[in-house]
């Protein structure tokens, strides 16, 4: 026993990291597919590529019990209020992963019935490219993704998804004031957003 | 073994380890630990019952809907069966006077108890 000190079998730490290492291991994905990712999507969660070797082990379709968001494929204006609903209702602390080049900026459907980019609507931590991408290609964006979670401090997540919820809820008081349906207040905010020069309204 | 140990003794222990072990179950899964440790934060979004992303019409599945679908079922039912006599009364028919009037009668009850509908409003779908 004699020669073994302290520094042989205590670690110190930042809470930072060890919570963020639990974080990045055990991601609990939700599918919000709507096109063709969400097909290429199935064979990233199937035997041959199985995500489930990155901690994703349990993929969920109830909001309330994941806590990354995959937004497979294209969103329109009307699908927004519906995308910024469920991830609301997730639970903290959550990320999003925009796959595809749809969810991500539009892609091809560059019309006034699809909405630019999820990132005018939720934020996004990660933009997979593709057109769906392949298997592979979300895997590493998932992998990027849970390199940011290593790297980021807790109350900065925190405040983060705070901005989202306060976006949420003058959404909520624009919808009553004007009387608008739910799909046109989003879209008023995205424009007003786009007059102002900017890009998101969360 | 030393004697003034009761043989009761290893019964005594197990008393107290199943006591340990209920107490705990009950501080680490129970709501005393967990309820320190989970992070909360309720919101508006996250306490409403659905989890389609689409706002509830009104709170929660318990309410009343418009009698009008039974209505027309019911009166679909009636020339249902009104039709089905009739069609093969048609194939068959003979040109027997007596059948004939018979079915004439038998519709005739039929058409009283439409006009009656009609007149009650009962095929007004915007009431």
């Amino acid at each position: 026993m004699a020669g073994i000190s302290l520094d042989d079998s205590v670690m110190p730490t930042r809470l930072d990291a060890v919570v963020n290492w639990a974080r990045r291991n055990s991601l609990w994905p939700l599918p919000f597919g709507t096109a063709c990712c969400a097909i290429e999507f199935m064979s990233m969660m199937a035997s041959r590529y199985d995500f489930s070797r990155f901690g994703a082990e349990a993929l969920r379709f109830s909001p309330r019990q994941s806590d990354l968001l995959l937004v497979l494929g294209t969103v329109t204006n009307k699908q927004a209020p519906v995308l910024r609903q469920i991830y609301a209702q997730m639970a903290e602390p959550k990320w999003v992963v925009a796959v595809g080049v749809c969810a991500s900026t539009g892609g091809m459907y560059r019309t006034y019935a699809t909405l630019q980019g999820i990132d005018r609507v939720v934020p996004v931590d990660v933009y997979v490219p593709g057109c769906p991408p392949r298997p592979e290609g979300m895997i590493f964006g998932v992998m990027e993704l849970q390199k940011q979670i290593t790297r980021e401090s807790l109350s900065a997540r925190k405040e983060h998804i705070e901005q989202f919820y306060q976006s949420l809820a003058r959404q909520e008081e624009l919808q009553q004031a004007r009387g608008l349906s739910q799909y046109q207040v989003v879209r008023e905010m995205v424009l007003e957003a786009g007059a102002q020069g900017g890009q998101r309204i969360w | 073994m030393n004697p003034t140990v009761s043989p009761f003794l290893p019964v005594l222990l197990l008393f107290l380890i199943a006591l340990g072990v209920g107490a705990a179950i009950l501080v680490l899964s129970g709501r005393i630990l967990p309820g320190l440790l989970k992070p909360a934060n309720p919101q508006k979004a996250k306490l409403t019952p659905y989890e389609c992303g689409a706002p509830p019409r009104q709170e929660g599945a318990r309410h009343r809907y418009n009698v009008k679908f039974y209505l027309v079922a019911m009166l679909f039912i009636l020339f249902d069966v009104e039709a089905a006599f009739l069609i093969p009364w048609a194939v068959q028919y003979k040109a027997h006077l007596w059948t004939f009037w018979a079915m004439l009668s038998f519709v005739a009850t039929l058409v009283v108890g439409y006009v009656y509908a009609w007149g009650k409003g009962a095929l007004d779908w915007e009431r």
